[in-house]
């Protein structure tokens, strides 16, 4: 164990505490089991971390596959959602205000920078290359923290768990209530996700823009208007994920910057443009950082998704669910 | 006539060299003569990317990390090694080559944002190994660059350095120049312009995206050398995400693929924060304004729109 535990802390910096605390208390189940089954602990430990981290980068995953699915673009100012959706309810709260509403007005006020990033920023850039639109949203990006560090802080940042944080004991291991919150969060926003796009209006007008943009403006289909709800619900989506893990893992106006690339990895890994594939590749990313942080170097836990990525990319560039590419001339 | 200087490799070689030999004349102190040294270091870096993007037509959002392995090249071979100074730049270059060899055969065969993110990661690790090597690299504190010796004469102070960094840019810019005129740099432009066209004409594809990312890689391991050994000081930040994107923010808002466009985009990213220092707290959110602007409304870089401009006012 004392070799995982500053990995994990890494990864954690409050479940390792309660293990540490449990260690202390003398009641460690840990102990009184034998040494297959203390493997069997840490490794049930580091899928309970990794599907943690892994739920929030399926979240931005979903997020960049929403936007891209509808307009082509890949919104490398994702991860600022997840950041604003944190952040924000962090600072509401501290101005009183309770935490379900900071939640909604934190979430309504990325929503709004995700429809004006699309109406000020990507619209007049329609049909730019895409190097120009990389930049225009690492530009946002930037700007986004850049003004985040002036109306919020420099600080790190953390909520009270939901529903308080005794560690529930698994099989060995501990896993924390608001990791259910996490994951079940996740669940059920891909849930909601799903039912909008199939089951109504709106949301079909939204897969039928990302199947033929031309043939859904033939049929009638505001385009423009679905590409703003794409970057509206994907706003949503990153920041309800920042509020939901931000108890565990701390925020600060910077984090963006690692959950846009992870959760970009992880939309790439499973197939870009699949949103089963990005919920799918977000998870692995959690697991595989989580494994590669426990059993090979916490240092270089951020490293894994881009290696990953790497041997994805060059071994089925189409991803683990994606659909096979020809250049047609 | 107007059309043929503004496009000689002769006049773009005359025109930097007399600013660059203005430039001290001109400047009032010599905190200017910083700048300007630091505006010649990060041209540099930014024309290799000008062969790649520019010319060939391939994008990198990791090139920081070549900035990187150049600059801890100059810190840890005389520190830890005991090396020469000159031979560690030299071997700088040769493994920031290595390495774009290494990188660039399996990640070149991504396209777009595939191989945007591929390189985003590259540059990532390279950032991640010097911030965590401790031992070696002194961790994310950075580590001291001891003073070069050139045939016993001590290289320092930021006249000669200025000078040296102006003669540096002045040699990239010719190479650059020559590259373009080349008949690889004809190849690089058949493949910007069509991959499929290129390989049906004969253009070797990979090999010849591959020889631009190792050219580029040197040109950013060679500059950030000369950044280390002139500030005598080296963090890992000099690897890091910002700088990437400083880098293709100085290659696109000068202009794609035009060598003076690089310099002019160049001096605007490291001029700016000079001169927002009053407003430091607002640096980030305006250069990111600017990226958004820059790429929004003037998409062709300042110095194409300025010569097409030229050109239509002349005729």
């Amino acid at each position: 164990m004392a070799g995982l535990v500053p990995a994990i802390h890494v990864l954690f910096g409050d479940e390792v505490e309660h293990v540490d605390a449990r260690h202390k208390a003398g009641h460690d189940d840990v102990r009184v089991c034998g040494a297959g089954c203390k493997v069997m602990a840490e490794f049930l430990q580091l899928v309970f971390s990794g599907l943690t981290v892994g739920a929030v980068y399926a979240l931005v995953a979903l997020g960049f596959t929403l936007v891209y699915n509808a307009s082509d673009v890949i919104n490398f100012a994702q991860g600022d959602f997840v950041m604003i959706g944190g952040m924000g309810t962090v600072f509401l709260m501290a101005a009183g205000v309770a935490l379900p509403f900071a939640v909604l007005i934190a979430v309504v006020a990325a929503v709004l920078v995700g429809l004006l990033l699309h109406r000020l920023a990507i619209e007049p850039a329609r049909g730019a290359s895409p190097v120009a639109l990389i930049m225009i949203t690492i530009g946002a990006s930037i700007f986004i923290k850049g003004v985040a560090q002036i109306v919020f802080d420099k600080q790190f940042h953390s909520l009270p768990a939901f529903s308080g944080t005794d560690p529930i004991a698994i099989g060995g291991a501990t896993i924390l209530p608001q990791s259910f919150w996490v994951i079940g969060g996740m669940l059920a926003l891909v849930f909601g996700l799903w039912l909008f796009l199939e089951r109504t209006l709106i949301g079909k007008a939204v897969l039928a823009t990302a199947a033929n943009r031309l043939a859904a403006r033939l049929v009638g289909i505001n385009v423009t208007v679905v590409l703003a709800l794409a970057f509206g619900l994907s706003a949503a989506i990153g920041a309800v994920g920042g509020v939901l893990v931000t108890p565990i893992t701390l925020t600060r106006y910077d984090v963006g910057t690692l959950f846009a690339l992870k959760g970009f990895a992880a939309a790439m890994v499973g197939g870009m443009g699949n949103p089963i594939g990005a919920v799918v590749g977000g998870l692995l990313i959690g697991l595989m950082e989580a494994f590669g942080a426990g059993y090979l170097s916490s240092t270089y836990k951020d490293a894994v998704a881009f290696v990953a990525i790497l041997v994805v990319l060059l071994v089925m560039p189409q991803g683990l669910f994606g659909r096979r590419s020809v250049e047609r001339v | 006539m107007l059309k043929t200087l503004l496009s000689s490799r002769l006049a773009v070689l005359l025109l930097l060299a007399v600013v660059i030999a203005l430039v001290p004349v001109l400047a009032p102190s010599s905190f200017y003569l910083r700048v300007a040294a630091l505006v010649w270091v990060f041209a540099l870096a930014a024309l290799g990317l000008t062969i790649l993007m520019g010319y060939a037509g391939q994008v990198s959002l990791g090139h920081a990390g070549f900035l990187g392995i150049g600059a801890y090249a100059v810190a840890i071979g005389p520190a830890r090694l005991g090396l020469d100074p000159l031979l560690s730049l030299v071997l700088g270059a040769v493994l920031c080559g290595l390495v774009a060899y290494v990188v660039g055969k399996p990640i070149l065969r991504l396209k777009g944002y595939y191989l945007a993110i591929a390189t985003l990661g590259f540059g990532l690790i390279v950032a991640l190994v010097l911030t965590s090597e401790g031992a070696i690299t002194g961790g994310p504190d950075g580590m001291q660059v001891p003073r070069m010796t050139v045939l016993g004469w001590r290289v320092s102070g930021i006249q000669t350095w200025y000078w040296i960094t102006g003669g540096a840019l002045l040699i990239g810019a010719l190479l650059a120049l020559n590259i373009q005129a080349s008949p690889s740099g004809r190849a690089f432009r058949a493949l910007h312009d069509s991959e499929i066209a290129a390989a049906g004409v004969g253009v070797d594809v990979a090999s010849k995206k591959l020889a631009a990312f190792v050219i580029s890689g040197v040109y950013a391991g060679v500059a950030g050398s000369l950044l280390a050994l002139m500030n005598g000081f080296i963090t890992p930040e000099a690897a890091g995400f910002m700088h990437s994107i400083e880098l293709v923010a100085m290659v696109i808002i000068g202009g794609l693929g035009s060598v003076v466009g690089t310099v002019v985009g160049a001096a605007f990213l490291v001029v700016l924060p000079q001169a927002l220092t009053m407003l430091h707290e607002y640096e980030q959110a305006v250069l990111g304004l600017l990226i958004m602007a820059f790429m929004i409304l003037l998409p062709a870089g300042i110095v194409p729109s300025l010569r097409r401009l030229v050109l239509e006012r002349v005729r």
